[in-house]
């Protein structure tokens, strides 16, 4: 059981994205015109410090997101998906015409349990 | 009344260096109206070769811009003030098209709006004086402010030639030179605007190049050649832009996201009057832009004894919001500005309901039909809920408010302060205390006090904590794109002493 998975569709597309750009990570954006999309960069493109949580890994790429916001995303389990668009951000799919996009559900009872035993 | 499509051309290229430029690969991608999906023309998909050209420009023309007199800039300034205005309604109308908000905003917010904000850096860098400072009889502190020189300006969809017309005309009117990028969703105005003006200024003080964020944008936030960048949009590209700024040790402003509360205080409901109206349409303020605002009142707090009565006035108030075609002029709501944000919002709505979120009204995509049946509408949407629910602490970024009820004073500013965000806040009441104690106690930029969604130039705006910094539409922004040069002039024809 994890907090985060990924639809196959995604995962195709990070893997053509790995090809050209190596190593990967997710960050979950904040607020404003384009926020709250998980935005994909090369590693070592943003500085994450103990201040960004691991959420977990997808296709091989690990999730993070800033703590104060996990503070609020904690209960819910989320899924990374990618859709044809156009988000403004420098994530690395926007040229391919795509965004990558998140899907939210609640964790159910037994779920938080597991993760809160996990953590 | 009801406008139309306006005509473009098929594409439009990059203006650098005082002429439109095809990008060097040759490559463009399709901009789309929201209104209908229809293309709308093709815009340049820049490279960092292009970006490279805009920049190279900038700085050839800096020195030169750079010793302009505060005159000649002002008038240059009043100049596309004039443009603009003499335009309005073309510029409006191409802005209903490419963002998909009704052409009643266009024509009496955005474009009036930016008329005023170039002519208000007109005035402030004619009335401007420095400083100067006796320290002794004999020495002289001159402060003397000089431009940055060349600075990257990264802008939004959600306003597009509002944006620009509060990032241009601070940096220009203190003899800067700019490279701008417009957001990939919404580069018609930026464009129209170059038609227009491109004589008005030197070649290279103002460049505008187009593109994607990880082609376009990050080059020009990454050059080492600029000085200085400013930008609005979303925490992750603002910390990374920040990052490229420290390899640089330059300055930055930014602007992001929010997620304000608007408070109603039981004093509202005292009488039925003027005051209980417009407070009414300052909670349905959400829907204003289709909600696609870093301000948007998207977390209204009521106070308990009044909670019933208000909301039902606010309920039949969102109802009442005509959505509908975005060219004609009683149409409050048009679409959103993408399909990005209509699936985005619809998501919300999802894990709002999941976490148990009541719909109060709307709730749902909204569908017009005939020609707009592609476009993207969402509802106007009151949720009722809870400030630790998902909903009430994230941006939707769409005509969507979040409604909780509070007890007290100190209720009320625990869950309005209860965010990580701080750029706007609204406070309504009629008690002479709370009009000041609680303004002064909401951790953010911008609090609205019997009103709200007003930018006046003038005003300074700018976030507290997650929002960003830096204060736009004020002269206070004129000091973030210059430096203090210190002259300390001893007049004093004695030696020191020391050697």
């Amino acid at each position: 059981m994890e907090r985060i998975k990924i639809t196959a569709e995604a995962e195709k597309i990070i893997q053509q994205l790995k090809a050209k750009h190596g190593e990967l990570i997710f960050h979950q954006s904040g607020g404003c015109c384009d926020g709250s999309a998980p935005m994909l960069f090369e590693k070592g493109e943003m500085y994450l410090d103990e201040s960004d949580i691991l959420l977990g890994a997808v296709a091989g790429v690990n999730f993070y997101m800033n703590q104060d916001q996990f503070e609020y995303w904690k209960h819910t389990h989320l899924t990374v998906d990618v859709t044809q668009g156009r988000g403004a951000s420098f994530s690395l799919e926007i040229p391919l015409g795509l965004r990558f996009l998140i899907h939210s559900r609640l964790l159910t009872e037994e779920e938080l349990a597991f993760l809160a035993k996990k953590d | 009344m009801s406008y139309s499509k306006p005509k473009f051309k098929e594409k439009y290229d990059n203006f650098i260096n005082g002429k439109f430029v095809a990008p060097l690969e040759g490559a463009y991608f399709d901009n789309t109206s929201p209104i209908d999906n229809t293309l709308i023309a093709k815009y340049p998909r820049s490279q960092k070769e292009d970006v490279e050209l805009a920049v190279n420009a900038a700085n050839a023309a800096k020195e030169a811009w750079g010793n302009t007199s505060a005159t000649h800039r002002a008038t240059l300034l009043n100049k596309v003030a004039d443009i603009i205005e003499a335009n309005l309604e073309e510029f409006a109308l191409v802005e209903t098209c490419d963002n998909g908000k009704p052409i009643r905003e266009t024509l009496n917010a955005d474009i009036p709006l930016c008329v005023d904000h170039w002519r208000y850096f007109a005035a402030c860098i004619r009335a401007e004086e420095g400083s100067a400072t006796e320290l002794d009889e004999h020495t002289l502190s001159m402060n003397i402010k000089e431009p940055l020189g060349v600075v990257g300006q990264i802008i939004p969809w959600n306003f597009p030639l509002l944006m620009l017309s509060w990032k241009l005309p601070p940096a220009l009117a203190t003899g800067n030179c700019v490279i701008l990028k417009p957001a990939e969703q919404t580069p018609s105005t930026a464009t129209l605007l170059m038609e227009k003006i491109a004589a008005v200024f030197p070649p290279g003080v103002i460049n505008v190049i187009h593109g994607f964020g990880p082609e376009a944008g990050k080059p020009l936030a990454s050059s080492s050649k600029i000085d200085k960048v400013a930008f609005t949009g979303e925490t992750t590209t603002g910390q990374l832009i920040m990052q490229y700024a420290s390899k640089n040790l330059n300055p930055v402003t930014m602007e992001l996201g929010g997620k304000s509360p608007n408070i109603f205080f039981n004093s509202v409901m005292d009488e039925d009057d003027a005051f209980l109206d417009k407070a009414v349409e300052g909670a349905v303020m959400f829907a204003f832009n289709a909600g696609e605002v870093c301000t948007c009142p998207s977390r209204i707090l009521v106070q308990e004894d009044i909670y019933d009565k208000f909301m039902e006035r606010v309920i039949a108030r969102t109802k009442a919001i005509v959505q509908d075609n975005p060219y004609d002029v009683n149409t409050m709501l048009g679409a959103q500005a993408s399909n990005d944000q209509y699936e985005k919002i619809q998501s919300y709505f999802k894990i709002g309901k999941e976490e148990g979120a009541k719909v109060l009204a709307g709730g749902a995509a909204a569908k017009l039909t005939g020609e707009f049946a592609n476009g993207f509408y969402i509802e106007p949407t009151l949720l009722e809920g809870h400030n630790k629910m998902r909903v009430f602490q994230e941006e939707i970024f769409g005509p969507v408010a979040c409604v909780t009820k509070f007890k007290d004073e100190a209720e009320a500013l625990e869950i309005a302060n209860d965010t990580l965000y701080g750029l706007g806040a609204g406070v309504w009441t009629r008690d002479a205390h709370q009009l000041y104690q609680i303004p002064r106690a909401i951790k953010a930029g911008r609090v609205w006090v019997n009103c709200y969604h007003t930018y006046p130039a003038h005003a300074p705006f700018g976030g507290y904590k997650k929002s960003g910094f830096g204060r736009e539409n004020h002269l206070m922004m004129m000091n973030h794109y210059r430096q203090t040069k210190n002259m300390l002039i001893s007049y004093d024809k004695n030696k020191q002493g020391f050697f």
